[in-house]
């Protein structure tokens, strides 16, 4: 049965005002010390005005949040199939270690003598990612994924400079995600897109017709967004050498093949790990990430500074140039020497799970996309045909005719209490559908899902179209307005104006 | 292995269902050679208590802020955080979320975010401010490229008391893309007023980058810089490192400025040894559409109720793809949230408050500090941190404290390493977290460290 | 004058040595709901096939190229506050900006009704 109730709660959902709309003057979360009156020293620009901020008592402030979590769906929630993602388990073991004493209260400009803890914990971070790509040299500066691949371009970039050399056109699939354009522009290149072949790859004779002395390189995915392995890797990679140019390999989807493929064994010359994927360092509701770049022998001269070096039973952290090395940095890309909490949370994963556990986690993750890719492959519309790697790619082919678009069917998955696979995305698959179940699921959890999906196709065949165009129906908001929000922007609350 | 539920004969019966004989045949694509037969050269797997063992034997290497009198600041402070903060945060709803993509079941990071970008408006006395940024230096960097879209121009002019490594990171960003840096060099007993950067201000100009508080502590009136740079054009961006300033000074807002950005760590953050931090980045109504990140706005669901969404997503990297405002994806989402929450505990009385007990400690560590034989504070005004002229090398100086217990400040050669000029300052933060005795073990050390 | 039309789906209305641009209504049925549109500054130089403006959804932001050549003489504020009205009225209140031709003759290369409806029905 279906009622309203006086105060618009729902059980377990509560309605929540903002903090703006709950504050009292007088009222704080926090005692403070009286001050003492000392006459300050501002240059004469003291605060003269309210900030405008709501006073609120430390019970208000738990209760606030707590309400707001309980409208959120985590992966500590339930089943979390976001492809290209990899939303997976994040262990609480890794929070713990985060926050000792000793690693979360160092402060970044510490005398390299009181930090050698945290130096070599860099480098150890640096030594698993080492051998775990095969590769010779690692830059853990970038802040996530998007800025190791600036920081990849951008060494690509100092690279051909070094040469004397002109070079401006970069490749791009276009099934890429969109930081790889935005991050080649960025870099002061121009993007050539590549065709996808029939099978959800690289179109090896167009890209080779592409080639010519104007090419800096090829970004390429691999295993790629359509969740396959990229077969011609090995002659992708010496074709670009051969023209001269470099290969950039975005690493997003490294957790498919990590502990089995080495990507130096691939013939790349550089590619961001994302901590938050491959190594669980939680995603946090959209950061933060961290994302380490290994280099070859040929652009590790120019990582960005700063880096750590081990020089007997020293560390050091190297925050200037240092031409007597052989290096060039091409700059530097934080403000400090990157992500270090989520360097403490990876080295905690990948300890706990050993060079043993890592490649356990990757066979499984593909394991389970590939059962999941079998319970629907007879329903659903496979988007390219044989086994794939970490996450199933479907098109929207198998809901023509019924009235129901990948959105609704998605926010029919909602209400069945699951978080909907990636929709939309990569573009060269129509209507995609790309769900990417992860390790940490079990075999009934994915048969849940699989289940749900099976039976909501089944409805949108029998013609209810009508259903999935006005789902979600039980969650704490349904479809929202997104047209009135880009039309007329409200960014932030205001006071009512009497 | 606990994280990975799958049993034998799960994978046995999975196979079965795929059709494939073993897990390498999913392999297939991988080229002759490459797919490895055995793990690769590394330790084995490791049980919660030996890798807690493991990682606490680093941490004990270490000398933490927490355990000593520590006065560092240059972009990054210690302050205290309430509990309530990292209970808050390690929420498996906030912590294991995603980006809110999926608003029905988001609303809880889109309503803390929507209040995030309230509260930095509010503090920097802007229009407007975006879901977050990587960090102070990033934001300054990006602030800097969007100047240059929104002028579509193509020199920036940076003031010599803007952090060196925010320059560096700006000039890292536009080495690429023919934007021009100018500016000049910053030294803490000049002042890089306005004056000394009109001559700079053409109409090339897209931009100019001040600090406030600047990298040496001063803090100055931009006003007349902003009318300067309006009247050529420009954008004036005025960049800051402590977000508790704004509790105790006039907002930047109020100096005209287009553009605020800045380091949020200081709320609600710890240090964690230099990320991760969370860029804060606010402007005026007119330029939100130049703004790079993500944006959260209000709207209403399907039965008229308030709701929260992404919006004004165009201009993001996955559907302008290259013609997008930034490549920035992920942003910085639970140090945001550890910032609001934060912020929400504080409120306008707890904010000031803390503030005025940072500059008033500030002000006792000056004079504790100006009192030492050889150590004078070169500073006429500052929030939390100044700088200190020493009779001998700072870098020294910094290492004989260190030999006695005591974090006591940055040498500037660390942070300008090619300026002979500057080796004999040192950059001391106090905040609301030391007390006298903290104070009085630094000025009695220094003195013995002076003598 | 009647109206003309471009392959990229904008329609020209040439008046008085001033042609009015703005998208078919076609365009605004494929775009969806239109939320911005970022138009011209006043003086601009266009040049036929570049970029003149753009135009977004939801989703999807999609460039809208000069039909002609010319300068810009005036764009639609109406549109910074009601971005809606080219969903409304594409090929009357919904236009986008009025330029002076450098070119007159460009304009016979342009299509007429009719064969506008032809192009469009080939699609």
């Amino acid at each position: 049965m279906s009622f309203t109730t006086h105060t618009g709660n729902r059980g377990l959902v509560l309605e929540e005002k903002l903090i703006f709309e709950q504050g009292e003057p007088g009222r704080t979360g926090v005692d403070l010390p009286k001050p003492a009156g000392i006459k300050s020293r501002l240059g004469g620009l003291d605060r003269d005005s309210d900030v405008g901020l709501p006073g609120l008592s430390e019970p208000q402030v738990v209760r606030h949040f707590t309400r707001l979590s309980q409208k959120n769906f985590g992966i500590d929630s339930g089943f979390f199939p976001l492809g290209s993602c990899t939303m997976k388990h994040n262990p609480r073991l890794n929070e713990k270690v985060a926050r000792m004493p000793g690693l979360a209260d160092l402060h970044p400009m510490q005398p390299e003598s009181t930090v050698q803890g945290a130096l070599e914990l860099i480098d150890s971070c640096a030594h698993w990612l080492l051998v775990l790509t095969g590769m010779p040299a690692v830059s853990m500066s970038p802040a996530a994924g998007a800025q190791g691949e600036l920081c990849g371009m951008m060494a690509i970039r100092a690279a051909l400079d070094a040469r004397g050399e002109n070079r401006r056109r970069v490749l791009v699939p276009e099934s890429a995600h969109g930081t790889n354009p935005a991050t080649a522009a960025a870099c002061g290149f121009t993007v050539d897109s590549i065709p996808a072949t029939e099978d959800g790859r690289v179109d090896l004779a167009a890209f080779e017709a592409k080639l010519g002395d104007d090419v800096a390189g090829i970004m390429l995915t691999n295993p790629n967004t359509c969740g396959l392995f990229e077969r011609d890797v090995r002659k992708i990679a010496d074709l670009v050498h051969a023209a001269g140019g470099y290969f950039y390999c975005d690493g997003a989807n490294f957790n498919a093949i990590v502990g089995r493929v080495r990507p130096a064994d691939l013939g790349i010359d550089a590619m961001h790990i994302n901590l938050h994927k491959t190594f669980s360092t939680p995603h946090g509701g959209g950061g933060p990430g961290s994302g380490p770049v290994v280099f070859s022998d040929a652009l590790a001269p120019f990582a960005p500074i700063p880096y750590v070096v081990r020089k007997g039973e020293k560390f050091h952290l190297v925050e200037t140039a240092d031409e007597k090395d052989g290096n060039k940095p091409f700059g530097r890309l934080k403000g400090f020497h990157g992500q270090m909490g989520m360097f403490i949370r990876a080295l905690s994963y990948m300890k706990s799970h050993g060079a043993d556990g890592l490649r356990q986690a990757s066979g499984d993750a593909v394991l389970n996309a590939n059962y999941l890719l079998a319970r629907l492959k007879d329903k659903l519309s496979v988007a390219f045909p044989g086994y794939c790697m970490h996450e199933a790619l479907f098109d929207d082919d198998f809901l023509k005719d019924t009235g129901v678009s990948t959105l609704d069917l998605a926010k029919a998955i909602i209400d069945e209490g699951f978080h909907p696979m990636t929709m939309y995305f990569p573009l060269v698959v129509h209507g995609a559908l790309l769900i990417e179940p992860t390790e940490t699921e079990t075999k009934e959890s994915i048969d849940q899902f699989c289940d749900a999906v099976l039976a909501l196709v089944a409805k949108a065949e029998s013609g209810d179209a009508e259903f999935f165009k006005n789902a979600p129906y039980l969650t704490p908001r349904r479809r929202l307005d997104e047209t009135a929000a880009a039309r007329k922007p409200v960014l932030r609350w205001m006071p009512e104006t009497a | 292995m606990r994280y990975l539920p799958l049993t034998k004969a799960d994978r046995v019966s999975m196979l079965e269902t795929i059709g494939a004989k073993s897990v390498d045949e999913l392999y297939s694509d991988v080229p002759e050679g490459a797919l490895l037969s055995e793990p690769v050269d590394l330790p084995h797997h490791l049980g919660e208590l030996q890798v807690e063992r493991d990682m606490a034997k680093l941490a004990a290497k270490n000398m933490g802020t927490a355990s000593v009198p520590s006065f560092l600041g240059a972009g990054a402070y210690r302050h205290h955080v309430p509990a309530t903060v990292d209970y808050i945060i390690q929420r498996g709803e906030f912590l294991t979320a995603y980006t809110p993509y999926q608003p029905e079941i988001a609303q809880g990071t889109l309503q803390y975010l929507f209040e995030f970008q309230t509260q930095v408006a509010s503090i920097t006395g802007m229009d407007v401010a975006n879901a977050s940024m990587w960090d102070g230096a990033t934001s300054c960097a990006e602030a800097v490229l969007m100047a240059c879209r929104a002028t579509r121009r193509k020199k920036a002019v940076l003031s010599g008391g803007l952090h060196p490594h925010y320059r560096e990171v700006t000039e890292t960003y536009c080495q690429y893309s023919d934007t021009e840096v100018a500016g000049r060099d910053g030294h803490p007993e000049k002042q890089a007023t306005a004056d000394e950067l009109d001559d700079l201000i053409d109409d090339q100009t897209a931009c100019v980058v001040v600090q406030y508080p600047d990298v040496f502590g001063r803090i100055q009136d931009h006003t007349k810089l902003a009318d300067a740079c309006h009247a050529k054009g420009a954008l004036l961006i005025v960049v800051f490192t402590e977000a508790m300033a704004f509790g105790a000074v006039k907002s930047p807002g109020s100096f005209g400025a287009d553009i605020v950005c800045g380091e949020g760590q200081s709320i609600g953050n710890n240090l964690n040894y230099g990320g991760p931090y969370v860029g804060l980045f606010a402007t005026t109504s007119k330029l939100v559409r130049q703004m790079p990140g993500r944006l959260c706005g209000e709207t209403v669901d399907q039965d008229g109720k308030r709701g929260f969404v992404l919006t004004l997503s165009t201009r993001e990297q996955h559907i302008r793809r290259e013609k997008a405002t930034s490549n920035i994806c992920t942003n910085s989402g639970l140090c945001s949230l550890a910032f609001t929450v934060h912020m929400s505990l504080l409120g306008e009385d707890g904010y000031r408050g803390v503030a005025t007990l940072n500059h008033e400690t500030a002000c006792k560590t000056a004079d504790a500090i100006d009192a030492v034989p050889g150590a004078e504070v070169v500073n006429d005004s500052f929030f939390n941190e100044f700088t200190v002229k020493l009779a001998k090398p700072a870098a020294e100086v910094v290492e004989a404290l260190v030999a006695k217990g005591i974090l006591g400040g940055v040498p500037l050669s660390r942070l300008y390493p090619n300026r002979d000029d500057l080796d004999h300052y040192m950059l001391v933060a106090a905040t609301e977290t030391n007390t006298d005795e903290d104070i009085a073990d630094l000025a009695s050390a220094l003195k013995e460290v002076l003598a | 004058m009647a109206k003309k039309f471009s392959q990229e789906h904008e329609w020209v209305e040439y008046e008085d040595g001033v042609a009015t641009v703005g998208i078919t209504d076609y365009a605004q049925q494929s775009l969806g709901d239109i939320v911005y549109v970022e138009l011209p500054e006043v003086g601009k130089k266009l040049t036929k096939d570049g970029d003149a403006a753009v135009v977004e959804s939801v989703k999807a932001a999609s460039d809208v190229y000069a039909p002609l050549d010319g300068v810009v003489v005036e764009a639609n504020e109406e549109l910074d506050d009601n971005p809606a009205l080219v969903n409304e009225a594409p090929e009357s209140d919904g236009w986008f900006f009025r330029m002076e031709l450098s070119d007159e003759s460009q304009l016979d290369e342009l299509m007429d009704e009719a064969a506008y409806k032809d192009f469009v029905e080939g699609l």
